[in-house]
């Protein structure tokens, strides 16, 4: 049982440990990112500035970037401005890239967060209900669902919503964004099909990782003994089924936040959304490379935090993890 | 008991997909590229099954170049990924030391980006093509690939049959090749399978974003990009190639759940 054990000193060595082994991993990843834009053939400071920059211009940014000292500096060098929030600038619009991708990221966050939450909230219960009534009907039919859906490309799913909803019924509209500052119930209109496309979609994934860890936690031997002392089921369950069964869940949350911020283009793209993802796709059309390192950077650098941040969560509903 | 309709359906669905791709090989009912712009949008009839795109080529014609091409690509793609990931993972697993601990930075670091950034990115470096794709994907999927095989192996290495191998005094490298790597083989193609389907959703995402095939080649990906603002016109454009990729997916999942009952009965469920 938690709590009773006096196990805080054991929590936060876990906690510490799992941000000591953060840091590197943020450091490796802009690593990557980092050497990934130098594979870029030519002189970076050509690539930063575009091919019609003046001899001059590219001699001053040279100096400024530092591109004429080791690579191992410039690297350093480019730590410390992106720590400072210094992203350089465009080279399509001229406009710094630390402010552009917070403005996009508005709008992406709306969309990921509103539609994994819903996604958990329809298919956590779901997925344990279906384990909970195993090999029954309804639990055939809620696995079927949910193979079913996980098979659906996301940006078909769009296609189809909004020809159905946008183009036919009228609904919502079909191109366009106002943010939400400016016009709240009308912000609302433009995400509810964005959200309820990948709400739906990863509802599949959930239902079926749900329900594969309430069955392990079911067949285990204390929940026959709670059953045995005569425990009512309810209990067995909300008390010693469920919060058990939770646990690999929470990590599936953090790694489907990962690959919907990495997939969103193709989500805006469909709903014509100004959003972090159309950015980075935009920024490779035009071989804008300042946007897509910083875009990479920030997507790469939230993953590992939403990572961090399950993992941290994970003792809360699983204690053994912090003896380990 | 879920294992008899789940092979059934998935194996009707993935040979239904595969047979259209093979007969595209040798036959489809029109041109697929062949543009006629006085066809243009023309509705289904006995001549075009499923009518005409905005340039009046024969859309169940490419839909089935666009068979081809995703099933060969992403075949190729998991080729790849599972060459890098296996070498990695076994070198990793088996040398353990310095090796196995720069290999598994690499490793974890790569798995730190969403499989579809990293494409992204690649896909930036190396530009769209069919091959950039391939690579791109292949070598955001490697990753876990080579996890899993370093796993089964660091577990496998330790068995008896390997002490004895080892006794017997067969070389590590003989060891690793006839010991070793026939028992990481039914995790990789659980996984293998699994990969099959993320690429070909991959694949369809970055070609409707126009980062994947080019055109004219048809895929279901750029197909559906090209449908979206003839959607209220015709309809069928935008339904048609999206039926396919689903119906692939959908055949690869039941596929999948099959595999993993039958080769990795721990996992069950």
């Amino acid at each position: 049982m938690p709590g009773a054990c006096g196990c805080s000193a054991e929590v936060l060595s876990y906690v510490l440990k799992r941000l000591l082994v953060a840091l590197p991993t943020l450091l490796l990843v802009a690593g990557s990112v980092f050497f990934l834009m130098r594979l870029i053939p030519g002189d970076p400071a050509i690539v930063v500035l575009g091919d019609a920059a003046t001899p001059e211009a590219v001699a001053d940014l040279r100096i400024a970037y530092g591109l004429d000292r080791p690579v191992l500096v410039q690297f350093a060098l480019w730590i410390e401005r992106a720590l400072g929030g210094d992203l350089g600038r465009s080279i399509t619009s001229g406009e710094a890239v630390g402010p552009l991708i917070l403005q996009r990221f508005q709008v992406t966050a709306a969309i990921v967060f509103a539609s994994v939450g819903l996604a958990v909230l329809i298919a956590v219960p779901l997925g344990m209900i279906a384990a909970w009534k195993q090999n029954s009907w309804g639990d055939v039919a809620a696995v079927a669902g949910a193979t079913f859906l996980l098979s659906i490309p996301s940006f078909w799913l769009g296609l189809i919503f909004l020809l159905v909803f946008g183009l036919w019924l009228g609904w919502v509209p079909v191109v366009g964004y106002v943010t939400f500052a400016e016009d709240f119930w009308g912000a609302l209109h433009y995400i509810v099909l964005p959200v309820a496309t990948l709400a739906l979609i990863e509802t599949g994934v959930l239902i079926r990782m749900a329900r594969a860890s309430t069955v392990e936690v079911l067949r285990l031997d204390y929940v026959a003994h709670a059953r045995a002392k005569g425990v009512p089921e309810w209990r067995v369950l909300a008390r010693h089924v469920f919060p058990n069964a939770f646990a690999p869940t929470l990590t599936l949350i953090g790694l489907i936040m990962g690959s919907l911020l990495g997939g969103i283009a193709v989500i805006e793209t469909v709903f014509t959304l100004p959003g972090l993802g159309r950015l980075l796709v935009e920024a490779i059309f035009a071989r804008d490379y300042p946007v897509i390192q910083g875009v990479m950077l920030f997507i790469a650098v939230i993953y590992v935090v939403v990572n961090l941040v399950v993992d941290l969560l994970y003792p809360v509903f699983d204690p053994r993890v912090t003896a380990g | 008991m879920r294992l008899r309709p789940n092979l059934l359906i998935g194996g009707t669905l993935l040979g239904l997909v595969f047979a259209m791709a093979g007969t595209a090989l040798v036959w489809t009912p029109h041109d697929p590229v062949r543009t006629n712009l006085r066809r243009r949008l023309v509705a289904p009839s006995r001549d075009y099954w499923l009518g005409t795109d905005e340039f009046g080529r024969d859309v169940a014609s490419r839909l089935m170049e666009g068979a081809v091409t995703s099933l060969s690509v992403a075949a190729s793609t998991v080729v790849v990924a599972l060459v890098l990931g296996v070498a990695i993972g076994l070198a990793g697993g088996f040398l353990r030391g310095w090796t196995d601990r720069i290999l598994g930075a690499v490793n974890d670091t790569l798995l730190a980006f969403p499989g579809i950034l990293l494409a992204l990115g690649l896909l930036a470096v190396l530009g769209p093509s069919r091959w950039g794709i391939v690579l791109a994907l292949g070598l955001a999927y490697a990753p876990s690939v080579a996890r899993v095989v370093r796993g089964s192996v660091l577990s496998i290495r330790e068995r008896e049959f390997v002490e004895a191998s080892r006794a017997l005094g067969n070389s590590e490298r003989y060891t690793l090749l006839r010991h070793v790597l026939p028992h990481t083989a039914a995790p990789v193609i659980v996984l293998a399978t699994s990969l099959f389907g993320w690429i070909i959703l991959s694949e369809s995402a970055l070609s409707f974003l126009g980062l994947g095939v080019p055109p004219p080649a048809a895929t279901w990906g750029n197909m559906l990009a090209s449908a979206r603002p003839f959607m209220d016109k015709a309809p069928l454009l935008s339904i048609a190639p999206g039926v396919m990729i689903a119906t692939c997916l959908l055949g690869v999942n039941l596929l999948g759940d099959v595999l993993r009952d039958l080769l990795d009965p721990r996992d069950e469920a």
